[in-house]
C-alpha cells in the first residue's frame, strides 16, 4: 500500500508539473521600438494589438456601475471595426468583477496584470479596490490609467507614478461650488451635510479651503454614516441654523432623502446645491420634479437625456455607435456616457504616446496638454503635468428646470481660479 | 462519562463507511496517508506555478483556515454562526493597527491576533451559549452588520474608510524565495498548525463534548457535559482560527479597509463550509477552493450576472452533494472501490 500511495503521488506531481509548464505566459512579441522607447516596457502591446484591463463591480452593492464598461466596450468595439483600432492596434478590452471588494480587486488585477499579460490596467472602479491595488501595479510598473473614483490623493500622491484619476477629485467639484457662490451669493452663509467618510471629508474640506479668504461662512455643518437609516435629524439641525445655501454632500440615497427634508420644511428655503454624485435624475424623482426646480450641481459631460445635446455630432455617433455595438444597453444611462468619454480619453492619451510602451502611456496620462474629448462638456479639456496629476478639474453649474437639467454660466476652471490640488 | 461518549465514538465510527482493504485508495481514507500527499504536493505546488497562481493557493489556504474555525463551530458543535467575516476582519485589522502604529515585526501580529479574537469569542459566545437556532444566527449577523461602520468611525486608529495600508512581510535573504512564495508558505504552517490545532481538539474531551452537543443537546447535558462552557469554548476556539486567517489576510493582501469585511464575507464563509462539507476534515479546504475560484468560474461563464451563477452553483452543489464536497468525494471513493471489489 506504502508503495502504490508513492506511486500515485509521483503520478499527480507529474501531472501538476506538466499542466503548470503550459501555463506560463510567453513576453508580447516585440515589434521594431524606435531609438528612444529602446528597453521599455511592451508587455501586452503589438504592432496590431493593445490588451487592456478594467475592474468594476458588476455584482453586489455597487453593481450599477456595471454599466460603464458597457459604454467602454461599445466605444473600443467601434474604433476597432471602422477606425482600424488606435493607430493601427485593434483594443481588446477585457472586463473583471470585483464586487466591489477590495481583495477580490488585488486577485482581479494580478489575474489581469501576470495572467492576461495586460498592457495596463484602464479603470478600477471605487476608492477602496484602487486603494488596495495601487501599490501593486506601481511595483510592477503597470500604468493604471484614469481610475473612476473622485479622491484627490490619485493626484496629489508623489510615490505612484503609474496611476492616475480621471474625473474631477472632490476637491475640484467643491471649488467649483464655491466660486459659483462667490459670484452669486458673496456673503453666503452655508450648511452642509456630508457622508462621513473619505468622499465627504475631501468635499467639504475642499469647500472650506476655497471659500477661505471670503464672506462665505460654514454655519452649519452634520455628517452621517451610510448605515444611517435617514438623515432627517442632521436635516432637522441644519434647518436651525439659518444658513441661505445648503450643500448637499451625499450618495444618491441619502441626497434624495436630504432633498425630501428640505422640501418638506417650508420655514427653510435655502439655495440648494446637490453634488455631482447624486445628481443623476433617480434621485430626484421620488422627491417629486416639481419639488426640485431651482436646485444647482456641475457636471462636466454630455448627458445624453439632455435635449441640448441631440444633434451634437458626437452625441449622435455615440448613439449609432452603442445601438450597433451595445444593443441590449439603453444609450440614455449616463455611466454608458461615462465610460464612451473615458474610453476616448484613453484613445487620445495612448495616440499622443510617444512611444508604445507602458512607460510611453504613463508618460502621455501626465503630459495631456488641452486634449478635447467630444464627450466632454465645450471647454472641459483633459490637461496634465509635472505638478499636475488631475485631467479634469472644470466643471459648469447646472440647474434643475421643468424636467431636466440645464446648464448656465461659464465652465469654471478651477487650475485657473485656484491652482494646482495639493494634498493637505 | 468520557468513557461512554468514547464508547459512542467507536461504535459509530464504522458506520461512516465500510473499510476498503486491500484497496490502493486506503490513503484517501480518514486516517491514511492523504494527509502527508496533500502537503507534499502544497510544498512542491509553490515552486511549479506561476506567481498568480501561487497568490490564489494563498488565498485558499486563509479562506481554509476561517473555514476550519467555522467548521469546529458549525459542524462540529452544531452552533451557527453568520458573523465570522467579524472575527477575520478584527484578526486583520489587530494585525495591521500592529504593523501600521507601532510597526510591530509581522510574526508578533499572529499571537496578539488569535489571542485577541479568542477573547472577543468569549464574551460572544456567553451569549451564545443562551441562544438557539435562529435567535443565535441572527445576533452574529448583527455582530458582522455593525463591524463596519464601527471600523469607519474610529478613523484615527483604522484609518476609516480608506482602510490601511501595509507592506507586506519580506522573505528573509537565507529562503531565495520569491514574495509570494514566501507568504504562501507563512498561510501554510498557519494552515498545518491550525489543522493540527482542531485534530487535536476534536480527538480530545472537547472534541467529544462537542459532538454530543451537536447531536443532542438534552442527551449530552444528561451524561454531564456542560452546555454552556463548551458552547462558549467552541466559540472561541472558532473565533480564534477566524482570527488567525485574518492575520494572514493582511499579510498577504497588504491592505485592510472596512468594505473589505462587509455582511457578505460572512455569508460567503458560512456558504463555503456548507459547500465544502460540514463536519469533514477535508471541507474546510474544499470549502476554501470553492470561495476562491468559483465567483471568478461564474464570471467565466456569464459576464453580466457573475452572482447569479455563483448562486445557482452553491444550489446545484447542494443537491448533488447535500454532504457537501467533501462528502461527494467519499461517496465517490466508496462507490469506486465497490465496483473493483466486485470485479
Amino acid at each position: 500500500m506504502g508503495v502504490s500511495a508513492i506511486r500515485w503521488a509521483a503520478v499527480t506531481t507529474a501531472v501538476l508539473l506538466a499542466a503548470t509548464a503550459c501555463g506560463r505566459g510567453d513576453e508580447a512579441s516585440k515589434g521594431a521600438l524606435p531609438e528612444e522607447c529602446k528597453g521599455q516596457q511592451t508587455t501586452g502591446i503589438t504592432d496590431t494589438s493593445i490588451k487592456i484591463g478594467g475592474i468594476y463591480p458588476l455584482s453586489g452593492p455597487a453593481s450599477a456601475y456595471g454599466d460603464i464598461p458597457k459604454g467602454i466596450k461599445a466605444y473600443f468595439d467601434y474604433i476597432n471595426a471602422e477606425k482600424n483600432g488606435i493607430d493601427g492596434r485593434k483594443v481588446e478590452f477585457i472586463v473583471r468583477d470585483d464586487g466591489y471588494q477590495p481583495p477580490k480587486a488585488v486577485e482581479e488585477a494580478r489575474r489581469l496584470v501576470e495572467q492576461e499579460q495586460v498592457f495596463a490596467l484602464f479603470q478600477t472602479l471605487g476608492t477602496p479596490s484602487t486603494a488596495a491595488t495601487w501599490d501593486y501595479t506601481n511595483q510592477r510598473k503597470v500604468p493604471q490609467v484614469f481610475v473612476a473614483t473622485g479622491a484627490s490623493q490619485w493626484g496629489t500622491d508623489k510615490n505612484h507614478p503609474w496611476t492616475i484619476g480621471w474625473q474631477p477629485n472632490y476637491i475640484s467639484e467643491a471649488r467649483v461650488y464655491a466660486q459659483f457662490l462667490k459670484t452669486e451669493k458673496p456673503d453666503a452663509k452655508v450648511a452642509v451635510l456630508y457622508q462621513n467618510d473619505d468622499f465627504g471629508k475631501d468635499l467639504l474640506g475642499g469647500f472650506k479651503k476655497a471659500i477661505a479668504g471670503s464672506q462665505i461662512k460654514v454655519v452649519a455643518e452634520e455628517s452621517y454614516e451610510v448605515s444611517d437609516p435617514t438623515v432627517e435629524p442632521q436635516m432637522r439641525n441644519l434647518a436651525r441654523s439659518d444658513a441661505d445655501v445648503f450643500l448637499n454632500v451625499t450618495t444618491p440615497k441619502f441626497g434624495s432623502q436630504a432633498l425630501a427634508a428640505d422640501v418638506k420644511n417650508t420655514d427653510w428655503n435655502p439655495l440648494h446645491i446637490l453634488n455631482n454624485v447624486a445628481a443623476s435624475i433617480t434621485v430626484l424623482k421620488p422627491v417629486g420634479l416639481k419639488n426640485v426646480q431651482g436646485v444647482v450641481s456641475a457636471t462636466y459631460y454630455k448627458d445624453p437625456n439632455d435635449p441640448q445635446w441631440a444633434d451634437d455630432p458626437e452625441m449622435k455617433l455615440y448613439r449609432e455607435k452603442m445601438a450597433k455595438y451595445a444593443p441590449g444597453a439603453d444609450p440614455n444611462v449616463p455611466y454608458h456616457a461615462f465610460g464612451w468619454a473615458a474610453a476616448s480619453s484613453f484613445h487620445k492619451a495612448m495616440e499622443a504616446a510617444k512611444c508604445p510602451t507602458r512607460e510611453g502611456l504613463r508618460d502621455s496620462v501626465r503630459n495631456l496638454n488641452d486634449v478635447e474629448v467630444p464627450m466632454l462638456l465645450p471647454g472641459v479639456r483633459l490637461q496634465t503635468g509635472p505638478d499636475d496629476g488631475f485631467p479634469i478639474e472644470s466643471m459648469q453649474m447646472m440647474r434643475f428646470k421643468g424636467e431636466r437639467w440645464e446648464l448656465f454660466g461659464e465652465v469654471i476652471d478651477t487650475r485657473k481660479v485656484f491652482g494646482p490640488v495639493t494634498a493637505d | 462519562m468520557s468513557e461512554a461518549i468514547e464508547t459512542r465514538e467507536k461504535s459509530t465510527a464504522p458506520a461512516s463507511g465500510p473499510r476498503p482493504a486491500r484497496s490502493w485508495l486506503r490513503f484517501l481514507e480518514p486516517r491514511g496517508h492523504w494527509v502527508w500527499i496533500a502537503l507534499a504536493i502544497a510544498l512542491i505546488l509553490p515552486f511549479q506555478l506561476v506567481p498568480f497562481r501561487v497568490f490564489q493557493l494563498t488565498m485558499v489556504l486563509v479562506y481554509a483556515v476561517a473555514l476550519l474555525g467555522l467548521n469546529l463551530l458549525v459542524g462540529h458543535g452544531g452552533q451557527i454562526s453568520l458573523g465570522h467575516g467579524a472575527f477575520f476582519a478584527v484578526g486583520a485589522y489587530t494585525a495591521a493597527i500592529m504593523m501600521d502604529r507601532w510597526d510591530t515585526p509581522y510574526p508578533w501580529t499572529l499571537p496578539v491576533a488569535a489571542a485577541v479574537t479568542f477573547v472577543l469569542g468569549l464574551a460572544l459566545g456567553v451569549p451564545a451559549a443562551r441562544l438557539h437556532g435562529l435567535y443565535l444566527a441572527l445576533v452574529t449577523l448583527a455582530i458582522a452588520i455593525f463591524l463596519v461602520p464601527l471600523l469607519k468611525r474610529f478613523e484615527d486608529v483604522t484609518g476609516g474608510s480608506m482602510g490601511l495600508t501595509l507592506s507586506k512581510p519580506q522573505p528573509p535573504s537565507w529562503t531565495g524565495l520569491a514574495e509570494d512564495q514566501w507568504l504562501y508558505f507563512l498561510a501554510l504552517a498557519v494552515a498545518v498548525a491550525a489543522f493540527a490545532l482542531v485534530a487535536g481538539l476534536l480527538r480530545s474531551r472537547v472534541g467529544r463534548a462537542l459532538h454530543a452537543l451537536r447531536d443532542n443537546e438534552i442527551a449530552a447535558e444528561v451524561m454531564g457535559v456542560r452546555l454552556a462552557f463548551y458552547k462558549t469554548l467552541a466559540f472561541a476556539w472558532s473565533a480564534l482560527l477566524a482570527g488567525a486567517a485574518g492575520c494572514v489576510y493582511t499579510w498577504v493582501i497588504g491592505f485592510v479597509s472596512p468594505d473589505s469585511f462587509t455582511v457578505n464575507l460572512s455569508i460567503t464563509l458560512l456558504a463555503g463550509i456548507v459547500v465544502g462539507g460540514l463536519g469533514s476534515q477535508a471541507g474546510p479546504v474544499l470549502g476554501g477552493l470553492f470561495v476562491m475560484f468559483v465567483p471568478s468560474f461564474a464570471q467565466d461563464i456569464n459576464q453580466g450576472a457573475p452572482g447569479v451563477i455563483f448562486g445557482l452553483l452553491i444550489i446545484v452543489v447542494m443537491y448533488v452533494a447535500p454532504t457537501g464536497l467533501a462528502g461527494l468525494a467519499g461517496r465517490a471513493v466508496r462507490s469506486f472501490d465497490r465496483t473493483l471489489r466486485k470485479e
